[in-house]
């Protein structure tokens, strides 16, 4: 039988503000257990919640980003369970009333085509601490530093059929929530986590299986093996006659494997109710049209407009907005330049190769966008041949100066006079009296072949520099002579 | 409305109370006469009714981002009953 | 000692003779503590007193004084209800679960009370989280009520209601969130006050039902709930819930008459269920009221009984999510040697809360749990709702609502704490004011065989001056709140 597989995504998206959601304690990753979590981060007696107004802003920005109705009266509600990690024994969260609703979203696949994804729901959360299980024998540290953290959770309709989707969905979400500066996205450090509800059905079937839900699976890789072995798992189940159970599932990244999290399932009845520590979120008109004017520019429009005004391929313009900053770059380079195409070929040709090779963001390139846009100029307006540029590339990417300093330095300038190409041309005929006669008695077809062996010859004596389109043209008259 | 004591016991496991088994019966007997008194509710007509979650219907303030709080890890462990390292303990959990 | 009479002494009295330099506050605070410490072992109305504390801070009250400064409270000694976190000072919510934590912080209302000059001199007992209306659920033991020892001072604010009604000090704090500032104001001849929701910050007050829960000030007179309210109140950006509202001056507002005041008297809190006797008592202050210029109407509160039903779903709802934090990991009881995480979890828990707290959250849980939510909890809401709407029906037809504070007499210690349901109608005429929200005032209304009984007077929301004018007004014609316990002079 063929399978079906279909799958929602939960996203829970870290909120960059200076400080925690409902307290004035830092909001930052990676610091000495508990030194960030105050009075209230830890639920002592008596303390209360005050809303961060940046969280809600960010919320709203994330809502606008994706065409979502805003909820102009959402409220917070608790959410009951014990865990060492959970201070308060409830969570305060948004379950009636959330502050974003349903909206779409454009995804980028990666051969340029979009697909749409239906969100359910975003709503502002806390996030809770975290537990230490391998530090102490037989004890587990806790460290609530993180508890408090705003978080947007992301909710989508069960509309995705592979992981390739899957993927594209998350690099998608990555990009729009940076161009919006409401997070860093970062999946290694938990910026960015996002659990998986999965399940299998006969191909051509309406009904939804039963499904599982992977927890925190923490990189796009992962996301895409996790699905795969997941899928597996289900699959050989079902192909068993075995039925699949509902539950949470761990994502073990060293085994490949996933694994049933029996501790979340003791009692899951929630609870939930609203909460009276703090009162309706109402959100006017104005609030909402001041937030939308602030908006910049999002990987949508901007992908449109380069595909417009640069007459860009979907490809390469999806490729090129991904990032902030590989679209920033791009724009600086092509400003400075003129050269679209071409800049977008440098860019996700030799530069996002050598990025790749050395490990590095497009922040810590050497060559900047003015370094690439010298290149490019030089190439378009034929100083360089591609093969120059090249070795202008590598000068580049070594902090050798600009890209005019490498083609002096190197000596790299193409070589387009006619009369210093017509004598090397002289020269290598001459010094080749055997493979002239056979062209020369050779019909047409044979002759573009055996023409190589002279345009290499040339080229090799100029040392690469000798420009290509002259060095044929010449080179096929000189043949033709008597 | 009545509870058994095992439905007792299954709201005990939610609220992480213990109820010892000699006094199951007495909890559950407790329990079921606090359910009766507040089966009166049934008896209001609430069709359409909002409902009431704070007393004057106010509106959630914001506050400013900024970060207010210092570290007083050492001042704010103090009520703690166990801590190694700056960390909380509590018996190992498995996942 | 100057002749204050501290048995009767009111806050204002006090001030005067602070202010004439007839005294120093080091001088009436030692005569305090003294005081507390001959009587407590009787009352037990006091849980922890702060000898040092207290001492330091009447030494630097003095010195303000002397260099002409100092709130309007200045050097006055006080009694926060064991509920307030006090930095530095054992807070112990009179249960188990808290007997060893000090706070690291004040709550709002003790820093609100120092910046004013009041002197704290220790902690008073009350009802285990505020959940009882006799103070006997208490972990250290009932507090005793100072007009009959045997007798229960009433709950949940019990300990700071005997301790003002026995001289151990001027002014006290209180929580009300169904009745626990007014009911033990009533048993123990005490004037309390508790203010619209909102009106009195909830930072650092050990919470037991957050949407109910509200502060207010336990005095001898109608004159010192003026000035400590001042003191108290006011907006605070730590709780969401604290109210921007103006406050006016209430010591200000209790001058004028109650020329064209109209008083409602709610059908349902004269019925035959209402004590023959406190009625009486009653009627009596409703003539007083009449006599100062008031006219008295019938007004309509036709869900009063289903009050209890709807508090009694709230309360404990919102009180098992308040006290899910309470699981011996990052302050409270830690059972011995817990085997795992659910070990360590039920037992810190079964043993620190006593059994009143641990029924409360069965019920709170239940009524919240997967099936009962619409039933129970948001069923409950709505009918606050219609609570809260016939308050407001009620307040067109007049300014302020009049009845009993509580359906009778301070009982015997043990009388109904067997009995869940016979101590949840000690609240009935009290609670419905905490699920609208409005503030609620009870005054002492004269003695039945020798204990008080309360009346209360209930305003609009966040019209308390209305509510003090009349209280006051009431006060400078009758002579039941000067009315000081026999075991007061034992000492």
């Amino acid at each position: 039988m063929t399978w079906e597989m279909v799958m929602g995504l939960e996203v829970h998206l870290q909120l960059a503000t200076r400080s925690k959601i409902f307290s004035g304690a830092a909001n930052r990753f990676g610091a000495e257990p508990n030194v960030q979590a105050c009075a209230v981060d830890l639920g002592m007696p008596g303390m209360l919640p005050v809303l961060n107004e940046q969280a809600v802003r960010f919320a709203v920005m994330f809502g606008l980003g994706i065409d979502a109705r805003i909820g102009k009266r959402s409220i917070f509600d608790r959410k009951n369970y014990f865990y060492p990690d959970l201070p308060k024994g409830y969570q305060v969260s948004q379950f009636f009333e959330p502050i974003v609703c349903e909206g779409t979203f454009e995804v980028p696949m990666p051969d340029g085509d979009l697909f749409s994804i239906r969100i359910t729901r975003a709503h502002l959360e806390e996030d809770a601490g975290k537990s230490v299980h391998d530090r102490f024998p037989n004890q587990t540290g806790v460290d609530l530093n993180r508890a408090g953290t705003p978080l947007l959770e992301i909710v989508t309709e069960p509309d995705f059929r592979t992981a390739e989707q899957a993927v594209a969905y998350l690099k998608a979400l990555h990009s729009l929530v940076t161009y919006l500066g409401i997070s860093d996205g970062n999946m290694a450090e938990g910026s960015m986590r996002c659990d998986i509800n999965l399940s299998l059905r006969p191909a051509g079937s309406e009904a939804y299986g039963t499904r599982t839900e992977i927890k925190n699976v923490n990189s796009f890789r992962f996301v895409e093996k996790a699905i795969a072995v997941e899928a597996k798992r289900q699959q050989e189940l079902l192909e068993d006659g075995l039925s699949i159970v509902q539950e949470t599932r761990l994502y073990d990244a060293e085994r490949n494997e996933t694994r049933s999290m029996r501790s979340k399932e003791v009692a899951n009845d929630y609870r939930y109710f609203p909460e009276p520590d703090l009162l309706p979120i109402v959100l006017d008109d104005a609030y909402i049209a001041a937030v939308s004017a602030d908006l910049p520019e999002l990987p949508g429009a901007k992908r449109q407009r380069f595909i417009e005004q640069y007459q860009l391929s979907n490809y390469d313009a999806a490729q090129l907005v991904s990032s902030l900053a590989m679209a920033d770059y791009f724009e600086a380079t092509v400003t400075a330049c003129g050269e679209a195409k071409a800049t977008a070929n440098w860019m996700l040709g030799d530069l996002a190769a050598a990025l790749n090779r050395e490990n590095l963001s497009l922040e810590d390139a050497p060559i900047g966008p003015l370094d690439l846009a010298g290149l490019v100029a030089r190439v378009a307006d034929g100083t360089l041949s591609s093969k120059l540029g090249k070795q202008v590339f590598e000068g580049l990417w070594l902090r050798e100066g600009s890209a005019d300093e490498i083609i002096a330095q190197r000596g790299l300038k193409q070589v387009s006079d006619a009369g210093a190409l017509e004598s090397l041309i002289a020269t290598v005929i001459s010094n080749n009296p055997d493979q002239v006669a056979q062209y020369r008695a050779a019909d047409e077809v044979k002759q573009k072949k055996l023409i190589g062996f002279f345009v290499g010859q040339i080229m090799k004596a100029s040392k690469g520099q000798a420009n290509p389109k002259l060095v044929n043209e010449l080179l096929a008259r000189a043949l033709a002579g008597d | 409305m009545s509870v058994t004591a095992s439905d007792v016991a299954q709201v005990a496991l939610l609220a992480r109370l213990t109820i010892p088994d000699d006094r199951i019966d007495e909890v559950t007997d407790r329990f079921t006469r606090v359910l009766d008194l507040v089966a009166e509710l049934q008896q209001v007509d609430t069709d359409g009714v909002l409902p009431m979650s704070n007393p004057h219907d106010m509106e959630q303030r914001l506050r400013a981002d900024e970060v207010t709080e210092v570290n007083e890890r050492d001042h704010l462990q103090q009520p703690a009953p166990a801590v190694e390292d700056g960390y909380f303990l509590v018996p190992k959990v498995i996942d | 000692m100057p002749d204050i009479n501290l048995a009767t002494a009111t806050a204002a009295e006090v001030l005067g003779a602070l202010n004439n330099r007839d005294i120093s506050s080091v001088e009436l605070t030692q005569a305090y503590l003294s005081r507390v410490d001959a009587l407590n072992g009787h009352l037990n109305a006091v849980i922890t007193v702060d000898h040092e504390g207290a001492l330091t801070a009447a030494k630097d009250a003095d010195d303000a004084r002397h260099r002409g400064e100092g709130g309007i409270l200045n050097g006055v000694p006080l009694l926060h209800k064991d509920i307030f976190c006090t930095s530095g000072l054992r807070t112990t919510c009179a249960s188990r679960m808290l007997e060893n934590f000090t706070p690291p912080y004040d709550a709002t209302v003790v820093s609100k009370l120092k910046a004013a000059g009041a002197v704290t001199l220790g902690k008073t007992n009350m009802d285990e989280f505020a959940m009882g209306s006799s103070n006997e659920t208490s972990y250290f033991g009932p507090a005793h009520n100072p007009w009959d020892l045997s007798c229960v001072p009433g709950g949940s604010s019990g300990g700071s209601a005997a301790a003002v009604a026995a001289g151990l000090a001027p002014l006290s704090t209180g929580t009300d969130t169904g009745g626990s500032i007014r009911q033990p104001a009533s048993l123990c001849g005490i004037t309390g006050l508790k203010p619209t929701y909102g009106r009195v910050s909830r930072f650092g007050i050990i919470a037991f039902a957050s949407s109910l829960d509200q502060a207010g000030p336990m005095t001898r007179t109608v004159e010192d709930a003026a000035l400590m309210l001042n003191a108290m109140c006011g907006l605070d950006p730590h709780d969401s819930t604290s109210a921007d509202m103006p406050v006016p001056n209430f010591h200000d507002a209790l001058r004028g008459d109650l020329k064209g005041l109209r008083i409602g008297l709610p059908k349902q809190y004269f019925s035959e269920l209402l004590d023959v006797r406190v009625a009486n008592r009653i009627q009596d202050a409703l003539k007083e009221l009449e006599a100062e210029g008031a006219t008295l109407v019938d007004v309509d509160l036709p869900h009063t009984q289903e009050g209890i039903a709807t508090y009694y779903v709230i309360a404990p709802a919102e009180a098992s999510a308040n006290l899910a934090r309470y699981d011996g990991v990052r302050f409270g009881h830690r059972c011995d040697d817990p085997t795992d995480l659910m070990d360590l979890y039920a037992r810190s828990r079964s043993e620190g809360f006593g059994s009143e707290v641990q029924r409360r959250i069965l019920v709170g849980t239940y009524a919240l749990s997967a099936g009962f939510y619409d039933a129970y909890f948001k069923k409950a809401q709505q009918v606050r709702r219609i609570i809260s709407n016939d308050f407001k029906q009620a307040f067109d037809q007049c300014d302020l609502i009049a009845g009993p504070s509580a359906p009778g007499v301070a009982f015997s210690v043990g009388a109904k704490s067997h009995d869940p349901i016979a101590m949840y109608m000690e609240d009935v005429y009290t609670l419905s004011v905490n699920l609208a929200g409005l503030p609620g005032l009870s005054l002492p209304a004269g003695l039945i065989n020798g204990l008080p009984i309360g009346l209360q007077l209930i305003g609009r929301a966040f019209d308390e001056a209305t509510l003090l004018k009349a209280g006051h007004r009431f006060q400078l014609r009758t002579d039941h709140h000067r009315l000081a316990p026999p075991f007061g002079e034992i000492s």
